[in-house]
């Protein structure tokens, strides 16, 4: 069965596709053989024995990426049993990796691919330090065959909501987490001694601290929620001090900072229709999203709501509608999430050699009235159905079909 | 009222007629119809709206789309309005000369948005426990209290609500409660009291909350902690009003001796009986919505809308019959489990079956983009080949809610004598990137995207980032 899917090549031809890595090519064609893109443009031969699909007059675009959410770590979010996406009781919790709590089975999945969400970050939640975020793909029976990137983020919050982490006190926050750091540096180097117990007693377990080498050694991104202005600005001098590969979410703030995020070179993860004051930001604004483009700043999209991923493309919308360009907010929600979980190399656009994570579309995919015609991951046409489709069947006509 | 279950724990937490003749009945009135008057039987006056109309010069919008929510889409279309009310409407619209004039060109004109479903005011920004006053969570049956004297009028998302184009929101008490209290019905304008924009001679409404959230307050004290538990709650409590009703009733009549004692629970569930005061119900799962009406049945009142109601699709020939509307969203959905089965149709199958469909929001942030959330309801009907047309769908943030509020006379279509609630749109406000340019409430333009001096900032902004 795998390797008969493997086998088929697919021809999207006619379409106006939007590769995201260069400008978009009229009535053109995407290849893709093997569950990658074989071949992108307007002069590309269709192989006999091609299933050739008719996109005239649609748009093609790389499937959509969220990096925010809880795909498959949760099922109902007021159900707890069905969340696993917390470590209870470690507020350092770097070496938990959500990737054998996802569920391939879950019914969000099939809800929000065929509305063109191909990939997302699952999150975990937390204190101070959450645990590894992983990177999937909506597809597969089982989280190897769903598995993008494992780790793809180590995730730690400087938001009000680790306060209880560091005594009360934003301060108590950040020193915390140097500590934690500190402490992770002086593991490296003296493992031996800890085994042998000739270190003080450091500030989180040895598997955390081991968690977080690659972290130290720039190789795997910390991905620091913050929110104001200020914490955004501890999570910069943090990330500095440490030469981390910081991403920041959420970001709320950041429009007041462009230039010193750009110059940093620090990518941002935000919700562009997000702007109900707080005291965690009370500056918290629409325009956030364009105002950091502007400045510089790389910037992808999210959607939160874990359910309603699909809305990824009303955020993008909105995005635009605040200032951003189309192109910018385009990228912000394929190559730039891309980009920023290190996947680039194989995710986000429309490049031979890539990934067939591909959408087709009757129009602007960030506009309502655009619907989906098909949706590819890894080169597997995705059927558009879920259990929603389900019970409109069921309920279309009344008295329904039982 | 629901929690924003976020992925990074950062953002929001947020609390919580088919028939084309619905809307409008009025075309051509000098003055609009005056709705019931907020009095209770045999008590008087109480806690009166000081609304009062903003001065304003006579203002012309021309050449632009109108969408009257009554049944017209009207291109290069003009609207005239002055003292507040609508003069005008249609493709020849000759302005007097003391009118401001605005360019539509390119632009689309609506009716001003009005969500049955809000708790701004009542949970308002910054969201701390200062402001959490949207729930008396200290009883499960609460009739007695109004959502009027929670409601802050600083709260800042009442301005981000304006940008969205609302005009007028029906202020709720949370879910907590099997019956929470009464709702505010207000023009969205600022103001120093919520007395200054409570809309003058509107329905109170009564929540009421099925299901999940009662029984989840008070299962572990005293009660209910089922569904069964719920009924029985709302039950007894409408056996009170019915003595009470009758006793206040007969005195009203003969005056024989001393006045029944005033209860306040009592008060506001007796109008309910009597017909005075809408009951909107939260409720999601289409089973229980069905429970709800045989309550209603046995007590003799209507259910004016269900709220939520991610079920409604599977009874929608029930709730046309009954002539009860939907509050709902687009597409939330799973967040809950009585939420578990929300579908993108729901608004169509509900439509296309002859009930009266309004999208809600429930949330601060929702409602700053109704009219995108009926646009996505609307497309995704067509898609499942149910034909809504763009006037039902503009009816589903206008015309609906304003008949949920009992303000049908008098707000949510664009017809001469109705208010002058009225929103310009940058772009057709059924696509996700139009942005209300300029909103008008009674005349009063309340905001400008174009203009810092017409976009108000409440108290609490003052001095902030």
């Amino acid at each position: 069965m795998i390797a008969f899917l493997l086998a088929q090549t697919i021809a999207i031809t006619g379409g106006t596709v939007y590769p995201v890595s260069g400008p978009k090519i009229e009535n053109a064609t995407v290849l893709i053989r093997d569950g990658r893109i074989a071949a992108v443009g307007a002069n590309v031969a269709v192989p006999a024995g091609a299933t050739r699909i008719d996109a005239s007059g649609k748009w093609v675009t790389p499937g959509l990426i969220d990096g925010a959410g809880q795909m498959g770590l949760r099922e109902i979010g007021a159900v707890q049993n069905t969340n696993e996406a917390t470590l209870r009781g470690n507020e350092v919790a770097a070496s938990f990796n959500v990737l054998e709590g996802i569920n391939p089975a879950s019914t969000l999945i099939a809800v929000n691919r065929m509305e063109g969400i191909t990939t997302t970050l699952a999150v975990p939640n937390g204190s101070l330090i959450w645990g590894q975020a992983v990177l999937i793909d909506l597809d597969g029976a089982t989280i190897e065959a769903m598995r993008v990137k494992s780790p793809a983020a180590m995730v730690a919050d400087l938001s009000e909501a680790a306060k209880d982490a560091g005594g009360g006190s934003r301060a108590g926050v950040a020193q915390r987490l140097r500590r934690v750091l500190n402490d992770a540096r002086e593991y490296a180097t003296r493992r031996a001694d800890y085994r042998r117990r000739q270190i003080q007693d450091l500030s989180a377990s040895a598997a955390d601290l081991e968690a977080l080498q690659p972290v130290l050694r720039g190789e795997l991104p910390l991905l620091v929620v913050a929110n104001r202005r200020s914490d955004i600005e501890t999570a910069l001098r943090i990330a500095q001090e440490y030469k981390l590969r910081l991403i920041l979410a959420g970001a709320a703030e950041g429009w007041m900072i462009p230039d010193e995020i750009a110059v940093a070179g620090v990518p941002v993860l935000v919700e562009p229709m997000d702007n109900i004051p707080s005291f965690d930001a009370l500056g918290i604004r629409y325009e956030n999203a364009p105002l950091l483009a502007k400045g510089g700043v790389k910037v992808a999209l999210m959607e939160t709501t874990t359910e309603n991923t699909r809305d990824l493309r009303q955020q993008a919308g909105n995005a635009v509608a605040s200032g951003m360009t189309w192109d910018q907010a385009l990228r912000a929600v394929t190559l730039t999430p891309a980009e920023i979980l290190g996947v680039a190399d194989r995710y986000g656009s429309l490049e031979a050699g890539k990934v067939a994570n591909v959408v087709v579309w009757t129009g602007d995919p960030f506009d309502f009235s655009t619907g989906i015609e098909h949706v590819y991951i890894r080169g597997r046409e995705i059927p558009l159905r879920s259990r929603q489709t389900e019970l409109l069947e069921r309920y279309k006509t009344l008295p329904p079909k039982y | 009222m629901r929690h924003l279950s976020t992925a990074f724990a950062l953002l929001v937490f947020a609390a919580g007629a088919g028939c084309a003749s619905a809307g409008a009945r009025t075309t051509n009135a000098a003055a609009p119809a005056q709705a019931t008057a907020t009095q209770d039987a045999g008590i008087g006056p109480q806690y009166p709206s000081t609304y009062q109309r903003h001065p304003n010069p006579p203002v012309l919008i021309r050449n632009a789309t109108i969408m009257t929510a009554a049944g017209q889409e009207i291109q290069g279309g003009s609207i005239l309005f002055r003292d507040g009310r609508i003069v005008a409407v249609g493709a020849n619209v000759t302005a007097p000369t003391d009118a401001t004039i605005v360019d539509g060109t390119g632009k689309w004109v609506t009716p001003g948005v009005i969500d049955t479903h809000s708790h701004i005011g009542v949970y308002a920004a910054p969201g701390t426990f200062g402001e959490s006053d949207g729930n008396e969570a200290t009883s499960p049956v609460t009739a007695e209290v109004w959502a009027e004297h929670s409601f802050w009028p600083q709260d800042p998302q009442i301005p981000l609500a304006i940008a969205g184009g609302v005009t007028t929101i029906q202020a709720l008490p949370g879910s907590a409660n099997l019956i929470g209290g009464r709702s505010a019905v207000l023009k969205l304008v600022p103001a120093r009291s919520v007395q200054e924009m409570k809309f003058p001679g509107a329905h109170y409404g009564l929540k009421m909350a099925c299901g999940e959230n009662p029984k989840r307050v008070y299962g572990n004290r005293g009660g209910p902690s089922t569904r069964m538990g719920n009924m029985a709650g709302y039950r007894a409590a409408f056996i009170a009003a019915q003595g009470y009703r009758q006793k206040w009733d007969k005195w009203n009549k003969d005056h024989q001796g001393d006045p029944p004692e005033r209860n306040l629970r009592n008060e506001s569930l007796a109008e309910v009986l009597r017909g005075n005061i809408y009951v909107q119900n939260h409720c999601y799962r289409a089973d229980e919505m069905m429970q709800m009406l045989d309550l209603a049945h046995e007590f003799g009142f209507k259910i004016r809308s269900f709220h939520h109601a991610v079920e409604a699709y599977k009874i929608a020939d029930v709730l046309a019959r009954e002539g009860t509307a939907v509050s709902i969203w687009s597409d939330w959905w799973g967040f809950k489990e009585e939420a578990m089965d929300g579908i993108y149709e729901n608004a169509a199958l509900v439509q296309q079956a002859g009930g009266r469909v309004v999208i809600h929001s429930d949330d601060a942030s929702g409602i700053q983009r109704l009219n995108q959330e009926a646009a996505k309801a609307m497309y995704h009907g067509r898609r499942a080949g149910i034909p809504i047309t763009r006037d039902q769908a503009v009816r589903w943030f206008t015309a609906n809610p304003a008949w949920v509020l009992g303000l049908d006379s008098l707000v949510g279509t664009l017809e001469p004598g109705k208010m002058a609630d009225v929103v310009l749109w940058s772009a057709d406000p059924l696509s996700v990137y139009a942005r209300a340019l300029q909103v008008y409430n009674d005349g009063w333009l309340v905001y400008d995207r174009n203009d810092p001096a017409h976009q108000p900032k409440t108290d609490f902004s003052l001095g902030q980032p």
